[in-house]
C-alpha cells in the first residue's frame, strides 16, 4: 500500500534512487581501483576521481533529503528506520569511496616497481569484498534481511583472509629487506579491503534493522 | 499495576455493534492512549469507563470493565454510574465550562457531593487549579466569568473541575483538537504531571500527541483492538500490518 | 474582465432593490400601528387623569372611570399567572427532560403545539362548563384566571421546552460527567440557564392574556362593576383573605367593549382611553421581556 500522501511517496522513493547510484558510482570505484592495483593500469585515474566527487555531493544530498523529511513528515516505524539508516549507509558508502581511492593511491607507487610476488589472496579478497558491497546493496534495494544476513557471515572470511596475507608478506619481508617497502604498500591495500568489507557489514546490518526492527549490531543476537 | 481493564467489552448503538469484543488493560499512573482512524469506535470506549452511555436511549454493553482494586465492574447494571463517575472524570472535546464563575466551576463537583463549608471548599479549589496550572492567572478574578478566559485557560478550567474531585481515573477525550500549538503544549505537559496522581486515557486522532505524551498506545479500527503495548515500540516497530500502515500514513 | 464588473453591478442594484423594498413593507407595517396609536391617543388623550384612574364606571361618561377595571386586569392576571407558571413550567421540564421518547410523548407534544392555537373563546365555553357549572367557582377572578392561565399554558411549556432545548448537550454532559445526578442537573444547571427564556415567554403569554376579553365575556364578566373586590390583606384576623377570588370583576378589554357599544360619543373616547392605557400595559410587559432576554443573554454565550 502506498502512502496517502503522494508527494510523501515520491520523496521516499527519490532517497531509495539516490542512495542507489551513491553505491552504483562506489560499486564502479572499487572496480576500478582494484583494477589499477591487479593489473597495474594506471590509466583509471580520472575517472576515478570525477566519482569521487560526485559520491561527496550525493553524500551531501541524501543528508538533505533525509534531514528534511525527519523535520517535515515526522516519520514513524519502516519509514523512520529506513531514513535513519538511509544517512548510515550514506556515511558508510563515501568511507568505501574513500578506501577505494586510497587503494588506487597506493597501486600507483606500487607500479612504478616490479611486482613483488604474484597475487593470489589479494584479488581473492578483492573479489570477496566486492561481492559482500554488491550483495549488501542487493539486500537494501530488494528488503531482504537473508542477503544481508549472509553478508555478516562473509565478514569473518574476509578478516580471515586479510590475516593470510599479512602473515605471508610478513614472512617475505623477513626473508627480502628489499621487499619492505612493497610489502608494506600491499598490506595497507589488504587493510582498506578489509574495512571496506567492515562497511559493507555496516550496511548490511542496517538492512537487517530497517527490514525486521531488529538490531543487532555489537553482538546482539541474530 | 492495572488500573482498570475491559475484558471482552462489547458495545451496541442500536443494532451496529460499536465495539468488538475488547479486551484492553488501563495501567495504573500511566497515560495510555487511543489512536485509529474515524469511526474506529475510540471515543465509544473512552465513554463506557464513566458511563456516559446512559445518558442516551437504544445502547447496550455486554463484557466488563473491571475497576481495581476491588474489582467492580463499571459496566453492570447493578452498579451505580453515579458513583463511577465520582472516581472517574472527563475532560471533552471542546472546553465546556459552566457559564457561572471560575471558583463556582471547580466548586460544582464538590457541591454536587455535598461539601459546602466554605474553607474545605476553597482549599479544594485552589489545589484543583494549582494542579491544572490555573491557579496563578486566576486567584484574582476567581468570580469572573468563565468564558472570559481563552480557550487553553479555559480547557485547563475543565480539567481543574475534573480534578477537584480526587478521581483515580481520568478521561480526555481529544482535549487539544480545538486548541492552538502553545495552548495543546501546556495542556500535554500537564498530563505529563498528572500522571503521578492519577491514572490517564486519552483519545486522539493526533498521532504526533499520542507519541508525546503516552506510555502506551492501542489502535483501534472499526471497533477492534488491532494493537496495544509500549508507546516507542510502536511508533518505531510496530508488530501488525495495519498498524503500520495506519501511523505511517498509508490509510485512514 | 468588463463583464464581471457589469454582472456585479447588477446584483448591486438587485441588492439595493431589495433593500428599498424591504424598507417599504416595513414602512407600511410600522405607519399603520403609529397611525392607530396616534388615532387612540387623539381621542383619548383628553381624558386621562387621575380621576379616570381612580372612578368606577358611571352612566354619566365624564364621570366614568377605570378603577375596577384595571384592578380587575391585575387580580386577574395574578391568578393567571400563578396557575400558567408553576404547571407550564414543571410541565416543560418533565417533558424535556424526564420523560422516555416515545410516540405518546410526541403526541403530547403534538397536541401542545395545537392548543396553543384554540381560539380562544373554546376555553371560554370549557371553562364555562367547568369551573362556573361543574365546580360552583362562579364568574369571579379565580374562574378568569384559571380559564385563561389555561390558555397560555401551551405557550409557557413550548418557551420552557425551546429555553431548555438551547442548553447544549456539552453542559449537561459536563454536569453528569463530575457526579451530578438527573435532578442536581436540572436544579443547578437546566433551570438557571434557561431562565431566562422561560420569562421571556411567560411574559409574552401574560401580555396576550391581558388583552383577551372573548372567554372572559363568556364567563360572565360584567362590565358595570361598580366596586372592587375584598382586598386580600386585613387589619383583623386572619389577615389574609380570599374572598377576592370569589368576586364578580371586570376587566379592562370588556370595560373597553361596553363603552364603545355605548351610542354616546363621549363614551367612545373613555374606550379610546381605556385602550390607551392598556396599550402601555401590553408595551411595557413586552419591553420588561425583551429586557430580561437581553440581561440573560449578556451571562450566557452559548
Amino acid at each position: 500500500m502506498e502512502h496517502t500522501d503522494k508527494y510523501y511517496e515520491q520523496e521516499l522513493k527519490g532517497l531509495k534512487e539516490v542512495i542507489l547510484k551513491m553505491g552504483g558510482l562506489v560499486e564502479e570505484m572499487i572496480t576500478l581501483s582494484l583494477k589499477s592495483l591487479t593489473e597495474r593500469d594506471t590509466d583509471p585515474g580520472e575517472a576515478i576521481d570525477q566519482r569521487e566527487r560526485e559520491v561527496n555531493s550525493l553524500e551531501i544530498d541524501i543528508d538533505d533529503r533525509c534531514l528534511q523529511m525527519l523535520a517535515l513528515r515526522q516519520p514513524t516505524a519502516s519509514d523512520l528506520r529506513f531514513i535513519t539508516i538511509g544517512l548510515k549507509i550514506g556515511k558508510d558508502l563515501e568511507r568505501i569511496g574513500d578506501l577505494a581511492i586510497n587503494i588506487y593511491e597506493q597501486a600507483q607507487e606500487l607500479n612504478h616497481e616490479p611486482p613483488l610476488k604474484p597475487y593470489i589472496d589479494l584479488p581473492l579478497l578483492a573479489t570477496k569484498t566486492q561481492a559482500m558491497v554488491k550483495k549488501a546493496l542487493d539486500a537494501f534495494v530488494n528488503q531482504e534481511a537473508g542477503h544481508a544476513q549472509e553478508v555478516c557471515a562473509m565478514d569473518d572470511e574476509a578478516d580471515d583472509l586479510n590475516q593470510k596475507i599479512f602473515q605471508d608478506l610478513v614472512g617475505l619481508m623477513q626473508k627480502n629487506p628489499e621487499a619492505v617497502l612493497r610489502g608494506t604498500r600491499l598490506i595497507t591495500c589488504a587493510k582498506h579491503l578489509e574495512r571496506m568489507a567492515d562497511h559493507a557489514t555496516n550496511i548490511a546490518e542496517q538492512v537487517i534493522f530497517m527490514v525486521q526492527g531488529r538490531d543487532i549490531r555489537h553482538g546482539r543476537s541474530l | 499495576m492495572v488500573k482498570a481493564e475491559a475484558k471482552n467489552l462489547s458495545f451496541y448503538y442500536g443494532s451496529v455493534q460499536a465495539l468488538k469484543n475488547i479486551t484492553l488493560p488501563i495501567l495504573e499512573h500511566r497515560v495510555t492512549a487511543l489512536i485509529g482512524p474515524s469511526g474506529c469506535g475510540k471515543s465509544t470506549y473512552l465513554r463506557c469507563f464513566n458511563r456516559m452511555h446512559d445518558l442516551y436511549p437504544y445502547k447496550h454493553y455486554e463484557g466488563e470493565i473491571i475497576l481495581h482494586p476491588e474489582g467492580i465492574n463499571i459496566i453492570s447494571p447493578e452498579v451505580d454510574p453515579i458513583e463511577i463517575r465520582m472516581r472517574v472524570s472527563m475532560v471533552f472535546q471542546k472546553p465546556n465550562p459552566f457559564p457561572k464563575s471560575i471558583y463556582e466551576n471547580v466548586a460544582y463537583g464538590l457541591r454536587v457531593r455535598g461539601i459546602t463549608k466554605r474553607r474545605l471548599v476553597d482549599e479544594n479549589v485552589e489545589k484543583a487549579l494549582t494542579e491544572a496550572a490555573l491557579w496563578e492567572e486566576a486567584k484574582d478574578r476567581l468570580n469572573d466569568l468563565a468564558f472570559n478566559l481563552s480557550g487553553g485557560q479555559q480547557q485547563r478550567l475543565c480539567i481543574a473541575r475534573a480534578l477537584a474531585t480526587n478521581p483515580e481515573i481520568l478521561l480526555f477525550d481529544e482535549p487539544t483538537s480545538a486548541l492552538d500549538p502553545i495552548a495543546t503544549a501546556r495542556i500535554e505537559e500537564l498530563i505529563h504531571e498528572l500522571k503521578n496522581r492519577v491514572t490517564i486515557l486519552i483519545v486522539t486522532h493526533n498521532m504526533q500527541q499520542a507519541a508525546r505524551v503516552s506510555d502506551q498506545t492501542a489502535f483501534l479500527y472499526l471497533g477492534e483492538l488491532i494493537e496495544y503495548g509500549e508507546t516507542k515500540t510502536l511508533f518505531t516497530n510496530p508488530k501488525e500490518k495495519r498498524t503500520e500502515d495506519y501511523i505511517t500514513g498509508r490509510f485512514g | 474582465m468588463k463583464d464581471l464588473k457589469t454582472l456585479i453591478a447588477r446584483r448591486k442594484f438587485l441588492d439595493l432593490l431589495f433593500a428599498i423594498v424591504g424598507l417599504l413593507a416595513l414602512m407600511v407595517g410600522v405607519f399603520t400601528l403609529l397611525a392607530l396609536i396616534i388615532d387612540l391617543a387623539l381621542d383619548g388623550m383628553s381624558r386621562l387623569s387621575l380621576s379616570f384612574f381612580f372612578s368606577y364606571p358611571s352612566r354619566f361618561p365624564e364621570e366614568a372611570g377605570i378603577l375596577s377595571a384595571w384592578v380587575g386586569t391585575i387580580l386577574v392576571m395574578f391568578v393567571t399567572a400563578t396557575t400558567a407558571v408553576p404547571l407550564g413550567i414543571a410541565s416543560g421540564i418533565y417533558l424535556e427532560e424526564y420523560a422516555p421518547k416515545n410516540w405518546f410523548t410526541d403526541i403530547i407534544e403534538i397536541n401542545i403545539a395545537n392548543l396553543a392555537g384554540v381560539p380562544s373563546i373554546i376555553y371560554g365555553l370549557m371553562a364555562l362548563g367547568l369551573f362556573v357549572y361543574k365546580l360552583h367557582l362562579g364568574q369571579s377572578v379565580l374562574t378568569a384566571g384559571l380559564t385563561l392561565g389555561l390558555l397560555i399554558l401551551p405557550i409557557v411549556i413550548m418557551a420552557t421546552r425551546e429555553a431548555i432545548r438551547a442548553i447544549p448537550t456539552s453542559i449537561r454532559e459536563a454536569a453528569y460527567a463530575v457526579g451530578a445526578t438527573q435532578w442536581q442537573t436540572v436544579q443547578d444547571h437546566v433551570l438557571p440557564y434557561s431562565l431566562g427564556g422561560i420569562l421571556t415567554g411567560v411574559i409574552i403569554g401574560l401580555s396576550r392574556a391581558i388583552g383577551e376579553s372573548a372567554p372572559l365575556l363568556t364567563i360572565g364578566a360584567l362590565t358595570f362593576i361598580a366596586f372592587l373586590p375584598d382586598p386580600p390583606l386585613q387589619t383583623h384576623f386572619p389577615f389574609f383573605s380570599f374572598e377576592w377570588l370569589l368576586s364578580p370583576f371586570t376587566v379592562l378589554p370588556i370595560q373597553m367593549f361596553n363603552w364603545v357599544s355605548r351610542p354616546q360619543a363621549a363614551f367612545h373616547l373613555n374606550a379610546a382611553a381605556a385602550g390607551l392605557v392598556l396599550l402601555v400595559m401590553t408595551l411595557t410587559m413586552n419591553g420588561v421581556a425583551i429586557y430580561v432576554r437581553y440581561l440573560f443573554r449578556k451571562r450566557i454565550q452559548w
